[in-house]
């Protein structure tokens, strides 16, 4: 906490906000996207363009019933979808959107992250992991045989690419001597060079990867809608399930953030300021995520397991050994 | 290969994103009906303005669904609302039973009843989907109006045919 304790919680507040809204306004982009992607509009009835369609949605789901169903564990029910929301969330206090900036009109100067973790990218990955607890138990809370399956699913699916997807980030680690992502970020000005061109194996096995670890399309087999009915969501409604939505949407906003800062320099960018560098590439990687939603179909589960063990391990460990070696010869 | 073919899965979706939708706004623009199409009851006048219904309720017993419930009336020489000797004092549809069939339309000896091209027919209640003779007989508003597609490409009679009856005038 470089600003103090008062500061920092006042950042947080705003960060969470903005987080927020950006999460539901990417729900709009999103829906808005694939529908020009399929030749047709998406939601465009609400406000101009459609853009108030969020508050529309949240109106409805907050209206919702609450039910919590027969035979299910109430606490665990009732606690499954805010662990995984948490856990989402929490990746941002480590996040930079930039070093540090004057507030207009006076001289006082605040850091653009909440804190520089020295471990930051280990901290993103266990927070990363630690929301599909809520995944895990939400779908055992809920005594539905869809809802365990997707679990069992999503458990299954992180423990296959969270081994690759580490790999593929080691080798920025390797390259940039830091685990904190500013330093990281500083080793690409230092370098002068992005590790999308050096690492760029490690950038595709990462994309893929952490496309599988927020359970998007082509990997979305937790949720899985044509086998599993919704996969550890099926029992949920209202804001519940909102949240599980939300976790996951917040966790893909957050894998953006993270690849922009790993790959593509962070807020390291001429001309602009660095935090709209950090939000510019961010949308990069949300429009390639959505690109991606509206192309591949899901793939079968046993090709999944294929993906993750046979050939993203292995690339991502040929990678490791190929970008050691080069750090240890130039050295 | 599976690569090359994902990859180029890519470039025709990104060709699709800057293509223009083909999705019909609905209520700002409202697809032509067929000539023919079955929609919304009218009940018409004689350019006098004289009902042209009699109240012979040959429509409700011609009526499949047994929605149309006529009562019918003497015209008096002061009150005279049809050319009949008779009129419908009451002539109610009830559209949430209506399967639409027109055989009303074929039944009626005075071309008084006709399906017309409305098929926006939602209502707030059940009691509100009854319609009576002042809805029927009133002209169409211009905001339900739909456009209807032209007759040449379909098998419709002709309009100044002596043997075609047609029901969109």
């Amino acid at each position: 906490m470089p600003d103090g304790f008062i500061v920092t919680v006042i950042k947080s507040f705003a960060l969470v906000n903005m987080v927020m809204l950006v999460f539901a306004l990417m729900t709009w982009i999103e829906r808005r996207l694939i529908g020009r992607f399929q030749v047709r509009y998406g939601p465009n009835r609400v406000g101009p363009g459609g853009v108030l369609q969020p508050i529309a949605d949240l109106g409805k789901l907050l209206r919702k019933e609450s039910i919590i169903p027969a035979g299910s564990s109430p606490v665990l029910y009732l606690a499954a979808p805010a662990v995984s929301l948490f856990a989402s969330l929490a990746v941002f206090g480590v996040i930079p959107f930039g070093e540090q900036a004057t507030i207009p009109f006076t001289d006082w100067k605040i850091f653009l992250y909440i804190a520089d973790v020295n471990v930051a990218l280990l901290l993103i990955f266990a927070l990363g992991s630690f929301s599909f607890y809520g995944f895990l138990v939400g779908g055992w809370a809920s005594s539905s045989k869809y809802s365990l399956y997707g679990s069992m699913r999503a458990v299954a699916q992180l423990v296959s690419y969270e081994v690759a997807l580490t790999m593929a980030v080691i080798g920025v680690v390797m390259m940039s001597q830091s685990l904190s992502l500013i330093g990281i970020v500083q080793a690409q000005e230092r370098d002068g060079i992005w590790y999308i061109v050096p690492q760029f194996a490690g950038f595709v096995i990462y994309l893929l990867a952490s496309t599988a670890e927020v359970s998007r399309i082509p990997f979305d087999l937790p949720e899985a809608e044509g086998e599993l009915v919704a996969g550890y969501h099926t029992e949920y409604g209202g804001m519940r399930w909102a949240m599980y939505q939300n976790a996951e949407f917040v966790a893909t906003i957050a894998f953006s953030a993270l690849a922009s800062i790993l790959f593509l320099g962070g807020y390291d960018g001429p001309f602009l300021p660095g935090p709209v560098w950090m939000l510019l590439k961010m949308a990069l990687f949300l429009f390639l995520m959505i690109w991606i939603r509206s192309t591949l179909p899901r793939v079968r589960y046993d090709r999944l397991m294929i993906i993750g063990w046979k050939v993203l391990l292995p690339a991502a460990t040929l990678n490791l050994l190929v970008t050691a070696a080069v750090v240890v010869w130039v050295d | 290969m599976a690569v090359v073919d994902t990859v180029r899965g890519f470039g025709v979706t990104f060709r699709h994103l800057f293509k223009k939708p083909v999705t019909q706004q609905y209520p700002e623009y409202k697809r032509p009906v067929y000539p023919r199409f079955r929609g919304r009851h009218l009940l018409h006048r004689h350019e006098n303005g004289l009902e042209k219904c009699v109240g012979c309720s040959l429509c409700a017993a011609a009526c499949p669904a047994d929605c149309i419930r006529v009562v019918a009336a003497e015209n008096t020489p002061e009150e005279r609302y049809s050319a009949g000797e008779r009129y419908a004092r009451i002539y109610e549809i009830n559209m949430s039973r209506c399967i639409f069939c027109g055989y009303c339309e074929l039944a009626c000896p005075f071309d008084a009843i006709t399906l017309g091209n409305d098929y926006e027919l939602a209502e707030l209640s059940r009691d509100a989907m009854v319609y009576t003779k002042e809805m029927l007989l009133a002209p169409q508003p211009a905001s339900r109006r739909t456009p209807v597609a032209p007759r040449d490409p379909y098998d419709v009679p002709s309009q100044d045919g002596v043997a075609g009856r047609t029901s969109l005038q």
